[in-house]
């Protein structure tokens, strides 16, 4: 729209530094607003300070007040009067800004986009791709790939509390809400991952429930979403063939997924190709060995009051199990 | 308790006013001892009891901030658990909102302030006025016990449902958040009808409306909006609390029950709350800005009419906090425009103080650079609150720490920079002594500046994309070092507290006498003695101007002709304040003090189970019956009075 950019926030979970039109709007419409009430600002207490200098009178002994004066109160009167009227034409032209960015925004291509579906759980996102044959539908958790340049259709709701689901620098925030659907148009530009965050309190963990925006060619989309709709890895090792074992047999299976085994449950998150992903527990840690085993044994001690329970396992079990998850690609 | 040491002009009375001042002594001083201690009903003893009970509640919830932010100085930092964080954070809010900026704010200045401003010896209903304080009290030494025993609220100042539903919300902690709103909220009513009847019926003969002080318009504005929108607020905890205790599913969406309702109703009061906080600020900042820019202030209707205008606009704004949720565009536009709107009647005011300023004579005293503050931090808040105000923009920072900044820039500058200008402006009114010019300025300067490095860096780690509400943050997210700053500025506000605590105190005791009328200002209150005798106003005055000191004839008349052998007081008419009858307030009593007790019991009772309300109502109603037990001697005055009246 208007007056353009504003430079001077970097990082990948800044309104201020968008990667697609949506933001792009907003950030005119922030730029517009700053400039007139700096400016507003300024003048006002500028006017605020050079009076207060010009009618100081000495402390001490308090002046006896002044009879009024009709024709310096007539000079006022014009004054404030003008400056009403700049007030309003102002808040006129920053409301007009504001609607225009409103229609930008509600007036992105809804049909042609490519709905992917957000669930908010406590204290995590659980992510669907659904497609028209079944069995090609894929379920992530915390990191939505997305293709670059094709409008998306983020299409959620809430599986408890609220939450509201927000990556900044590609839109603002929509809360998910148990018994309420959602749907909300974004796209992004640029390849690249984009951290997002809930931004709405509920409860325990909120500090802790992150997710990352990955976008990519669309070739490179395609690719992810065809690998990630296959089933999970067989394991061929023995150690993993053990780690699957130890997978099945242990509470692991009571709340998980992995696709292509008996585990079926949609508690937590689908783990069916957890190897695939960057980070575990909603972008708490990275996906490594130590940080995958730190977090089977105690989930508790890294991100308190989460429902992943302690797992009471031995130290070879522990690592037949990260050893299975991690060819789970 | 605040101790005070009369001054002043009772060397100049006659004999027979000296007598005349003793025999209305005998009939309004308050009762003594212990027991006296839980029977005074007198409007400026209760006040006081509501000032230091409020700034009580004020230090404390600083102190969790302070925690808080030592918490979020570091990343991934220990200091608090996450358990512990949760609690902290809503007892923050809920105590700032619903144990000080209310109480102080709107109960505490009106009771102390406004029959004095009116010239009136008593607040309207002055029992109903003491039971008020207690049970604000009781409902905040309840929350805060609950939260000593770890069953501390935990669901945001907000308590949005589910999270705070029977499913999501385990324990007792948002029951106790729950009837903490049902206490204040039946306080602040109460405080509310004691403050209309007060304003426009018991004001001094010749204060028609055209002539009321802004202060008391300001109160008086708040006091409407608390009758509308406090009830919101009461529903929707109410409905929370029969949710969680009594099984009912009005926010259970599995069976058809709406999560979106309880912000609905929540927000009908909360936006409004906003404004019942900074509307009598800014009704203080119209009060300094005439006195100390020595002349009657620039565009009295204009301000009256912004107050009473916001007062109504209040209530069309609050989707505005709900922009996120979703709402269809034209909504959006609509509530877009009102929340803009609001603007005009602001920048009104503030253009009419610097009218004021620009063609007074103006006193550089604390007071005034209260106010000064209260300019640069308040319009800061304004400017940021256009952003919120847009639907597009709201979208990115809404619950971000650049929100918490703006309301921060709002309350504090509408609401605590006036707050402190207020209490230097009339501390000599309320002790008789003045406070110390140094250390005021001193407390002024390191706030403001305390304040701006707390909270100025909020704007900007909002914008690069810190939530609100989390108990901490990853390393790498280029938000330590804007957080370590604010900590740090949190020091300064520390330390200017402490410096106001001495100042108080200090003068308290060794302050010089400040005499009737130290600012030589215009207002009533300044017509009695500092402190004000317990019957406020040896003759009740009569007014001249909108400045009744400055306007007075030099033979301005005072009522006559009320009786001196109770604690009998003179009603106006509410749009020209001409005399109309005579009636007499009730003394002191320890019923309000029973009666508070018993709801007590009744109110924490309805935590554990719905009994609590049933069986808990039979104690209040004893209290009641002997609360307004019938006297014979009232009676019968009153019986006379009538037939007097009725001639």
């Amino acid at each position: 729209m208007m007056i353009g950019t504003v430079p001077g926030f970097p990082g990948n979970q800044t309104s201020l530094n968008p990667v697609g039109p949506a933001a792009q709007h907003i950030e005119s419409e922030f730029a517009l607003i700053f400039w007139i009430t700096a400016s507003v600002y300024c003048i006002v207490l500028l006017a605020l300070v050079l009076y207060v200098v010009r009618r100081k009178h000495s402390l001490g002994e308090m002046p006896e007040p002044l009879p009024t004066d009709l024709s310096s109160d007539r000079r006022a009167q014009r004054v404030v009067g003008g400056a009403m009227i700049v007030t309003v034409v102002l808040l006129f032209t920053i409301m007009v800004g504001s609607f225009v960015t409103g229609h930008a925004l509600g007036s992105m291509n809804r049909e042609s986009a490519y709905t992917i579906d957000v669930y908010g759980h406590q204290w995590w996102w659980e992510v669907h791709y659904p497609n028209d044959e079944p069995d090609k539908t894929v379920v992530t958790a915390n990191e939505l790939h997305v293709p670059v340049g094709v409008p998306l259709r983020i299409h959620g709701t809430s599986r408890d509390v609220i939450h509201s689901f927000w990556a900044p620098n590609v839109h603002g925030k929509r809360d998910l809400m148990p018994g309420y659907d959602t749907d909300i148009v974004m796209q992004v530009d640029q390849p690249g991952r984009f951290r997002g965050q809930c931004a709405e309190y509920c409860g325990e963990q909120h500090a802790h429930m992150s997710f990352y925006m990955v976008a990519e060619s669309k070739q490179q989309f395609n690719q992810w979403l065809e690998d990630q709709a296959k089933s999970s890895f067989e394991p061929v090792s023995q150690q993993t063939v053990r780690g699957q074992q130890v997978f099945l047999s242990h509470a692991c299976v009571m709340c998980h997924t992995i696709r292509g085994t008996a585990a079926g449950s949609r508690v937590g998150p689908d783990l069916t190709h957890l190897a695939s992903r960057q980070t575990i527990a909603a972008g708490v840690l990275p996906n490594t060995t130590g940080s995958l085993a730190k977090w089977i044994l105690n989930a508790q001690s890294i991100k308190p009051g989460c429902r992943m329970p302690p797992n009471q396992m031995s130290g070879n079990e522990l690592r037949d199990l990260v050893a299975y998850l991690e060819t789970l690609k | 308790m605040i101790t005070t040491t009369p001054t002043g002009n009772t060397a100049e009375l006659t004999e027979q006013e000296r007598a005349q001042a003793a025999r209305l002594e005998a009939v309004w001083s308050e009762p003594g001892g212990f027991w006296g201690w839980f029977k005074a009903v007198h409007h400026t003893t209760i006040g006081k009891r509501y000032v230091v009970t409020a700034f009580a509640f004020f230090l404390l919830a600083g102190l969790l901030a302070g925690v808080m932010r030592l918490q979020l100085a570091f990343p991934e930092a220990h200091i608090l658990t996450n358990d512990k964080y949760n609690q902290f954070f809503t007892m923050h809010g809920s105590t700032m909102m619903f144990l000080f900026a209310v109480p102080m704010m709107f109960e505490a200045l009106s009771v102390y302030l406004v029959p004095l401003m009116v010239g009136t010896r008593s607040i309207a209903f002055p029992r109903l006025n003491a039971y008020s304080y207690y049970l604000y009290v009781f409902g905040g030494l309840m929350f805060y016990v609950a939260f000593l025993c770890n069953t501390g609220a935990d669901r945001g100042w907000f308590s949005y449902v589910p999270l705070a539903g029977p499913d999501y919300g385990p324990g007792k902690r948002p029951d106790f958040w729950a009837q903490l709103i049902t206490f204040t909220e039946v306080s602040a009513i109460a405080v509310a009808v004691e403050v209309i009847v007060t304003v426009f019926r018991l004001r001094a003969p010749g204060m028609s409306l055209n002539r009321i002080p802004i202060f008391v318009w300001g109160q008086v504005t708040v006091a409407f909006m608390v009758l509308f929108a406090l009830p919101g607020v009461v529903l929707s905890s109410t409905m929370l609390l029969l949710d969680r205790t009594c099984n009912t599913q009005f926010f259970n969406p599995v069976v058809g029950g709406d999560v979106l309702l309880y912000q609905h109703l929540f927000w009908w009061f909360g936006h409004p709350e906003v404004y019942l906080i900074f509307i009598p600020g800014t009704a203080v900042i119209s009060t300094i800005v005439t006195t100390f820019s020595r002349r009657h202030v620039f565009g009295y209707l204009v301000l009256v009419l912004s107050l009473v205008a916001t007062g109504f606009m209040a209530f069309g704004l609050w989707v505005h906090h709900m922009f996120a949720t979703g709402i269809p565009q034209i909504a959006e536009s609509y509530f877009t425009a009102a929340s803009m709107m609001i603007a005009i009647p602001t920048g009104a005011q503030i253009f009419c103080w610097i009218a004021t300023i620009a063609t007074g004579k103006v006193v550089l005293k604390t007071p005034m650079w209260w106010a000064i503050g209260f300019f640069f931090v308040f319009i800061m808040g304004g400017m940021t609150g256009i952003f919120v105000a847009s639907v597009p923009v709201d979208l990115q920072v809404h619950d971000t720490y650049f929100v918490v900044a703006h309301f921060h820039y709002v309350l504090i500058g509408g609401a605590v920079f006036p707050l402190f200008g207020a209490f230097a402006y009339w501390f000599p009114k309320v002790t008789g002594r003045m406070m110390s010019e140094t250390l005021g300025q001193i407390t002024f300067w390191l706030f403001f500046v305390g304040f701006n490095i707390t909270f100025f860096p909020m704007h900007l780690v909002g914008i690069r994309g810190m939530p609100r509400r989390v108990y901490t943050y990853p390393a790498n997210m280029g938000w330590t070092t804007l957080n370590q700053i604010e900590s740090l500025g949190y020091v300064l506000l520390f330390v200017a507290v402490c410096v106001l605590l001495v100042n108080v105190f200090r003068s308290m005791r060794t302050g010089a006498p400040a005499g009737a009328n130290p600012w030589k200002a215009g207002t009533l209150e300044w017509g009695a003695t500092s402190p004000p005798p317990p019957y406020n106003f040896l003759h009740l005055p009569t007014v001249n101007g909108r400045e009744a000191l400055w306007d007075a004839a030099p033979n301005q008349p005072v009522v006559g002709g009320l009786d001196e052998d109770a604690r009998s007081f003179l009603t106006t008419r509410t749009l020209d304040a001409e005399p109309a009858t005579r009636d007499e307030f009730p003394g002191p009593t320890i019923w309000p003090f029973l009666a508070a007790v018993a709801t007590t019991i009744a109110f924490v009772g309805s935590i554990f189970t719905p009994w609590g309300i049933t069986l808990g109502s039979i104690p209040v109603a004893i209290t009641l019956i002997g609360w307004f037990w019938p006297e014979r001697q009232a009676a019968e005055r009153r019986r006379a009075r009538e037939i007097w009246q009725s001639e």
